[in-house]
């Protein structure tokens, strides 16, 4: 298990996913929270290179011994790839959630979307609010 | 909602780090470090469980042997002082109101029934008990904690007065653990070796400290990894594979039926479904792909449902997704290739054998 931590570079949506941005390409994963709410990730259905992720909707799941949860698109666009180390090790994600245990890159089709995200402080004060 | 209960151990669950959540009326402990590790250490050395939310329930006085064997369904005649059996409490149509274990003791017979299943048991025992018998729900004042897997005993050794080694599988023997006067009993539900320990509730505390502070002390273990250790047993659970919808006989739990003798309730039914066979049979199932099958998940053979799982999880133990489930009879044999519908997504599968995991070869550490 890893700390807790939000880095500053990233975006947040409600549902615990993150984003990181490089140009018009980003990456996908899920946050610090998400995955200890799960628990020790032992499965990752990841979409296929190709698809098409719509924001706020599914893209694949992530499963711990007990219970299963969507992971959403924090922005839409088409999968360039995928990380295909968290499926021979799942527990990559709850190990290094922001580094190795990345899940899908995307070609963003509307970078406008990231506006809607929060960032780190505002991320923060989200959890907080849950937790109360 | 009802208020929650707590066992006499949730500061020690909390200060253990525990993950709590609500569990048969009780807030219970489902993981502490982690499911996996838990479960793998139940498997290689062993792990402490807090199951002081089960029942216990005495039944006593004159005729109560007889009475028991006139309302379980297993014979309860080929047990003695000191001696446990695996028994099922039918219903009046022969479904199962409870899956327990009866302990004949010097001077009671003591059943430990399910959390969720005490109120029933209680009510069905009592409204048939005879005149003579007497019948005490002692749950709220009784802690149990399982101290399982194949280093048990050293975990107990150092605290326990007499030393509990050669206590027979399935007998239980009164001892003193950590200075508290205890039941003792070689049961389990994880299909490793080890002991489930029966005390007064406020003495609780006393026993996991002790067993935390010895050199070979177990690790703390949920309920969650008791899931899915008993679940690569292929034992069931009530609630998803025994309730009041279906005989003991479809679970495959024939062997804890005295059917020879009959004479309890259901036992026509169960005469007649062993004899004649059921709609459907209790399976272990293995996913030979990635996936993880989850209670109600479709059974699939040759694009027909041929069935329903009703207990599904990632083992641990074989690093596959493994299910319990019924299916029709043409596909409850060992090796029959199956599909189990995960959300729209099919999932190779095949029948195993149980255990899924072998407990035996391995067994007893002997310091």
């Amino acid at each position: 298990m890893s700390d807790e931590t939000y880095p500053g570079d990233l975006r947040y949506h409600p549902e615990h996913d993150w984003v990181r941005v490089d140009g018009d390409e980003a990456t996908f994963g899920v946050t610090w929270f998400a995955q200890d709410a799960l628990g020790e990730v032992v499965y990752y259905d990841p979409p296929a290179v190709g698809d098409s992720v719509t924001a706020g909707s599914s893209y694949g799941e992530l499963e711990s011994v007990k219970a299963v949860s969507d992971i959403i698109a924090p922005a839409g666009g088409e999968v360039i790839a995928v990380n295909d180390a968290v499926g021979d090790t799942p527990e990559l994600v709850n190990n290094d959630p922001y580094g190795a245990g990345w899940l899908i890159k995307v070609r963003l089709s509307s970078a406008s979307e990231l506006d809607a995200l929060m960032d780190e402080p505002a991320y923060r004060q989200y959890l907080a609010g849950l937790a109360g | 909602m009802t208020d929650l209960q707590r066992t006499s151990l949730f500061d020690a669950h909390v200060a253990a780090g525990a993950k709590i959540v609500p569990f048969a009326g009780w807030e219970m402990p489902v993981e502490y470090e982690g499911v996996r590790a838990e479960h793998l250490a139940v498997r290689s050395t062993c792990g402490l469980f807090d199951v002081s939310h089960m029942g216990q329930i005495d039944v006593m006085g004159h005729g109560a042997r007889e009475f028991l064997q006139s309302i379980l369904t297993n014979d309860i005649t080929r047990i003695g002082p000191g001696q446990a059996q695996y028994t099922l409490l039918p219903d009046d149509n022969g479904g199962v109101i409870d899956d327990l274990l009866v302990y004949a003791l010097l001077d009671r017979f003591l059943l430990v029934v399910n959390a969720s299943n005490i109120a029933p048991c209680v009510e069905r025992v009592t409204s048939l008990a005879p005149d003579g018998v007497t019948v005490i729900n002692r749950s709220p004042d009784v802690a149990m904690l399982a101290l399982q897997g194949p280093a048990w005993a050293k975990a107990l050794t150092p605290i326990a007065s007499p030393e509990p080694f050669s206590l027979p599988y399935m007998e239980a023997t009164e001892a003193t653990v950590a200075g508290v006067p205890c039941l003792v009993a070689r049961t389990g539900y994880t299909g490793e070796p080890g002991v489930e320990i029966m005390c007064p509730a406020e003495a609780a505390p006393a026993i996991w400290d002790a067993l935390m502070a010895v050199p070979d002390a177990p690790v703390p273990a949920g309920l969650a990894a008791r899931d899915t250790l008993r679940l690569e047993m292929g034992y069931p659970l009530y609630g998803n594979e025994l309730g009041h919808d279906r005989s003991p006989i479809s679970a495959g739990l024939k062997w804890a039926c005295d059917l020879k003798h009959g004479g309890f309730p259901g036992a026509e039914r169960m005469q007649r479904e062993a004899a004649e066979g059921t709609p459907d049979r209790l399976v272990a199932i293995l996913i030979t792909e990635k996936g993880i099958p989850r209670g109600g998940c479709p059974v699939m053979a040759d694009g027909q449902q041929v069935g329903t799982v009703t207990s599904g999880t990632f083992s641990p133990s074989l690093g596959v997704g493994a299910a319990l489930a019924y299916v029709s009879p043409d596909h409850a044999h060992v090796g029959a290739k199956l599909s189990i519908d995960v959300r729209g997504k099919e999932k190779s599968a095949e029948v195993t054998s149980l255990p899924m995991v072998d407990t035996s070869p391995r067994k007893e550490h002997h310091s």
